[in-house]
């Protein structure tokens, strides 16, 4: 009885976690429940699945559409060049010196996205940009008429990239030091050439490691909104674009749509790192 | 081959990442016409809302990583210390900011703290700072956390809790002077990181409508021609200061740590 009585009902611990969990439903877990539930709410309340029937038009169908292909384009050859890199560092027999500036440049790069990263594209590859313009005046390929336009869907994608790949250096690097050396020689051993050490023992072994990437990267294209907006300002027709002139002026004209639209991103950018953390976890098995 | 291979496939990329540096770089020296100038920088650095602007950026930044230090560092203290079983929630929510794209969470914030609603915050321009504040410290949540716990990871938090309790601490004393001393860099890596996410951010503070550095870049951009790219030099170059400063911080943990 006497034991039982300062023993109290709750582990008291976990009041030390009341300032965290404060904010976390403060600030991210009550605003995204109210996007969340809004989606499925009428103009004056009560559920309703009118929203998303109402935001399958043409226009908006062809926003998630650009979006993804888009998001997608760009973590397929992010994942690429950034793979090629690192195994260029990593296993090509380039001077080790290459390694740490390449390293601390990706950190930079992957950071320095948004709006001034649109104007290092546009002084570049803009109409009057340092490329353009001595691409014409040097060799007279006008890219222009050559249908390159940078304020376009591929502009988007060779902008994206530069966050995109750095983003693929940085989180591969590690996975491929992890390769063991032993690994090799074994497979060595046994006879295999490069080719098949590559295809058997290990690319499967770094595979959930790339496709996590993917993912990860997918989603960071998919919510990206500065670099766009910055580039070609409220016109292209994608979603996080959408999703700003609507915060700002309603251009779809209902709320609720709003919600439905922001509900879409979560869902796709949601899928996309759950599959990352799986694979990660995955991945990590053989990283030890 | 190989070798050739991995040179080619370098260079290429070397070449895709220098371009556009070299580019910005070149335009934002040729406003003045037939030379090279760096009137740009001067005009850009004559226009006060670039101070402004660059000033209130500089205090939310600032706002952010005390607040995100004030979190995160007794969270995490406490989830290592006491709360084993709670590192899987915590860790949960600490990457839900890389799952839930910031243009979501900031109309989030919009419709559940405007004027009509129970907490209206967006009503002042202090709450609006507040909110923006919060914001940015969820931003930099997943990067904050991970720096920070890592650090403690390499300390034996148990014991020096233990040791400085028997000497009488509180809670407080130990985490301003045996805690905080002891994951110093973790913190500073991630407040750098922190800085640099801050100074850029366009969405967030773009939507609240706040006269912070990354809408007054796009501002620019949308109205002039040569001053954009010198703002993307200055940008560039604030965010390589910061990552350098980061990667110092980590540098001098393992020197530290060798000589320990």
């Amino acid at each position: 009885m006497a034991s039982k009585s300062r023993r109290l009902p709750f582990n008291a611990a976990w009041l030390g976690l009341l300032p965290f969990t404060a904010f976390a439903v403060l600030f991210l877990i009550l605003p995204t429940m109210k996007i969340v539930i809004g989606a499925f709410q009428g103009q004056e309340g009560g559920f309703t699945l009118q929203n998303f029937v109402d935001l399958n038009t043409a226009s908006n169908r062809n926003a998630y559409w650009t979006s993804i292909k888009l998001s997608f384009v760009t973590a397929l050859l992010g994942c690429a060049v950034g793979f090629g890199m690192a195994a260029a560092v990593v296993f090509g027999g380039l001077p080790k010196g290459l390694r740490n500036p390449l390293i601390t440049f990706s950190g930079v790069a992957s950071n320095f996205a948004g709006v001034p990263l649109a104007f290092a594209f546009i002084a570049t590859l803009g109409p009057v940009g340092l490329i353009t313009v001595w691409l014409r005046s040097e060799f007279g390929i006008n890219l222009r008429a050559m249908g390159f336009n940078l304020l376009s869907y591929w502009g988007l994608v060779i902008t994206y990239l530069f966050f995109q790949i750095p983003l693929m250096i940085l989180i591969i690097t590690p996975a491929l030091d992890g390769l063991k050396r032993e690994w090799r020689e074994a497979a060595e051993v046994l006879g295999a050439t490069g080719a098949q050490y590559w295809r058997m023992v290990a690319l499967p072994i770094l595979f959930p490691s790339i496709l996590g990437t993917f993912a990860l990267l997918f989603a960071n294209a998919f919510g990206a909104v500065a670099t766009a907006f910055a580039l070609t300002g409220p016109q292209l027709n994608i979603v996080p674009i959408k999703l700003f002139a609507q915060i700002r002026g309603d251009v779809l004209g209902n709320p609720n749509l709003g919600y439905a639209l922001a509900f879409g991103m979560i869902v796709i950018t949601a899928a996309a790192n759950i599959l990352y953390i799986w694979l990660r976890v995955r991945s990590e098995r053989w990283l030890k | 081959m190989m070798r050739f291979l991995a040179w080619t496939v370098f260079l290429l990329g070397c070449f895709y990442f220098l371009m556009p540096l070299v580019g910005m770089a070149e335009f934002s020296l040729r406003m003045r016409r037939g030379e090279y100038s760096l009137d740009a920088y001067a005009v850009v650095f004559a226009d006060p809302r670039f101070w402004a602007t660059f000033g209130y950026s500089l205090k939310l930044a600032g706002a952010t990583i005390l607040f995100g230090v004030l979190l995160v560092v007794p969270t995490a203290y406490w989830v290592r210390l006491k709360l084993p079983q709670a590192r899987p929630f915590v860790e949960f929510v600490t990457l839900l900011p890389l799952v839930i794209p910031a243009i979501v969470i900031v109309f989030g914030y919009i419709r559940l703290y405007n004027t009509s609603s129970w907490l209206p915050m967006t009503g002042s321009a202090l709450g609006t700072d507040i909110l923006l504040t919060m914001g940015y410290a969820t931003l930099a949540l997943p990067y904050m956390y991970r720096a920070v716990d890592t650090g403690l990871r390499t300390i034996d938090v148990g014991t020096l809790t233990e040791a400085a309790q028997s000497l009488g601490a509180g809670w407080i004393t130990i985490l301003a002077r045996i805690i905080l001393p002891n994951v110093m860099v973790a913190v500073l890596s991630g407040a750098f990181l922190t800085l640099a996410i801050v100074m850029g951010e366009f969405t967030m503070a773009a939507l609240l409508n706040r006269p912070a550095f990354g809408p007054f870049m796009q501002l620019i951009g949308a109205n002039r021609a040569y001053e954009p790219p010198a703002l993307a030099v200055i940008a560039f170059a604030l965010t390589w200061g910061c990552m350098g400063l980061m990667q110092l911080a980590t540098r001098l943990a393992k020197h530290e740590r060798a000589k320990a």
